[in-house]
């Protein structure tokens, strides 16, 4: 099946390909993840326990306070970062955070990006660009 | 592009120090990412610097800095920081995990390095040196951003850390966001039928609204509170509108600076008005009501708590004793605390057995591993601020009036 394109705004990082990890949620570094598991621990958040690192993570908006602008360089000098971080809207720290910690993010997409990839696809992000290609994944 | 002019240009290509250089390649990396046409010049700096947000990996990046000469790495515009994750004094008598006690040790002498005034403090608005109207800034904790733009009418983006302290180095950050006109107009409406009664009741306030904010760009209009809140009553509002709803920016009309009107701050006819009723304030308390009503930790912080706070509290514990099964955290800066010892209020609050905690925030150090150092789960306050961060931390935590939290702590048991 052909390549499938999702246009946002130039964005922050470098390219990389991994795994989609998706839930109509929004996303804090600090509020939401134990980052000494991996794992996402808030609670009433929709990945609750699930493992995020290496994903290329795809959430609803940046939520929280100002810490994840510290902690992206943190996790991934740890090996438990998050591959990408592809959201409907960032936010200045997640921005922040990404051009710190040297993690790839697109934002502003002409789709709602958490109902255009499905966890577990394959996908390309390209910040410089701004596109995400879903790898195999044709037209919706 | 974003534009330079002639000093942002020499710094750019390292013509004044490294440090200086890494800080303009990150302000306009962010600038880029939000369409940021120039530079603005700020005139404070406010850097949130606990280790637990640094890491080692950010605790490095400013032992790096401080290796450079003076003139190089010393900041270019009055720099405060935000609380540290450790009041050494107090490390003992929380069980504060002796492995961070080194690495802050570190990072106050990094900042030292740089020339950073090491304040301690997320009220630095009420302690240091307040904002004025219009004065741009980049402040880099949300309760002290949303105050600053909202009470003050100054004007912060959020500036995390590493952007904070490249707007230190450099004194500039990107012109985008809350610091432009049309960024700081209203987009929702809210309407107070009720007066809320306390601290804790403003902190419920701000986080229905704050709950409801689809994004950082969204800016709340509140109408309907009839005379002026106290300085606390909207640093705990705001606060919680900026946790729920990671919001730099609100307008209270007839109240604050930008808004002596609805026409002020809405460019069309005001959307309709969404009421917040008592009843819904109420609501937020009951959903963090627990199924049974042991207690382990009662914490005042977030934001840090005023002296007109700290008095408040010292009455209310006044000739009662904490519960042996329970232990009362205040948090309060080194400037208020010092305050407190001259005006026998400490004594006050500690001769119950609460312990002040100085130049530090609960959830600002390294909550989770205090947590089970101490056995502590079942956690009371009165800042919605602090129960919405800390049940990503495994505690089970409960918002009540600073009232029901001292009865509380005294029975040893949620009254």
């Amino acid at each position: 099946m052909a390549d499938r394109v999702i246009r946002g705004h130039v964005g922050i990082g470098t390219k990389v390909e991994g795994e989609a990890l998706v839930a109509n949620d929004n996303f804090s570094a600090r509020y939401d993840l134990d980052r000494v598991k991996g794992v996402f621990s808030r609670p009433t958040h929709k990945l609750v326990g699930q493992n995020y690192v290496g994903k290329v993570l795809v959430l609803n908006v940046a939520k929280g306070g100002v810490a994840t602008a510290w902690m992206l360089r943190e996790m991934a000098a740890r090996g438990m970062c998050p591959l990408a971080l592809l959201l409907n809207f960032a936010n200045p720290i997640m921005a922040q955070g990404a051009a710190f910690g040297d993690v790839a993010l697109i934002d502003r997409f002409e789709v709602d990006i958490t109902s255009a990839i499905q966890t577990g696809e394959r996908v390309t992000v390209d910040p410089e660009t701004g596109t995400v290609t879903v790898r195999g994944g044709g037209p919706r | 592009m974003v534009k330079l002019n002639d000093d942002e240009r020499a710094m750019l290509a390292g013509q004044l120090g490294e440090p200086r250089r890494l800080s303009m390649e990150h302000i306009l990396e962010v600038g880029r990412f939000f369409d940021a046409e120039d530079l603005v010049e700020v005139s404070q700096v406010h850097l949130m610097a606990d280790t637990e947000s640094t890491g080692e990996a950010g605790l490095q990046y400013l032992e790096m800095l401080g290796t450079y000469p003076e003139g190089e790495r010393r900041v270019r515009v009055p720099t405060v920081t935000d609380p540290l994750g450790c009041d050494f004094a107090k490390a003992d008598r929380i069980n504060y995990p002796e492995e961070f006690i080194a690495q802050e040790r570190r990072l106050s002498a990094a900042f030292q390095s740089l020339g950073i005034l090491i304040t301690q403090t997320c009220i630095n608005y009420q302690t240091i040196l307040p904002p004025v109207l219009g004065e741009h800034l980049a402040y880099g904790d949300t309760g002290s951003s949303i105050y600053a733009n909202s009470v003050m009418g100054a004007r912060t983006n959020f500036q995390g850390g590493p952007s904070a302290l490249a707007a230190a180095l450099t004194g500039r950050v990107p012109r985008y966001g809350f610091h432009l006109d049309e960024r700081r107009r209203g987009t929702n409406l809210w309407e107070l039928r009720c007066r809320p009664e306390s601290l804790s009741d403003w902190g419920a306030a701000g986080a229905i609204i704050g709950r409801a904010q689809g994004s950082y760009w969204e800016v709340p209009v509140i109408v309907g509170v009839d005379g002026a809140p106290t300085s606390d009553e909207l640093k705990q509002f705001g606060a919680a509108l900026a946790s729920f709803g990671s919001t730099p920016l609100f307008h209270m009309v007839g109240i604050t600076p930008e808004a002596p009107d609805l026409a002020s701050v809405f460019d069309d006819p005001p959307p309709d008005a969404t009421e917040i009723a008592r009843a819904d304030i109420d609501g937020i308390y009951s959903g963090y009501r627990p199924g049974d009503d042991k207690l382990d930790v009662v914490v005042f912080a977030a934001p840090q708590l005023s002296l007109i706070e700290m008095q408040t509290l010292g009455l209310l514990l006044r000739d009662r004793v904490v519960h042996p099964d329970v232990t009362v955290l205040a948090a309060t800066s080194p400037e208020i605390k010092a305050a407190c010892d001259r005006m026998g209020i400490t004594e006050m609050i500690e001769t119950s057995g609460a312990v002040v905690l100085e130049g530090v925030c609960f959830y600002q150090m390294h909550a989770r591993e205090i947590g089970k150092a101490n056995g502590w789960r079942r956690l009371m306050s009165n800042s919605a601020k602090i129960v919405n961060i800390l049940g990503g931390y495994g505690y089970e935590p409960v918002l009540g009036t600073m009232e029901h939290c001292i009865d509380s702590a005294v029975a040893g048991r949620i009254a």
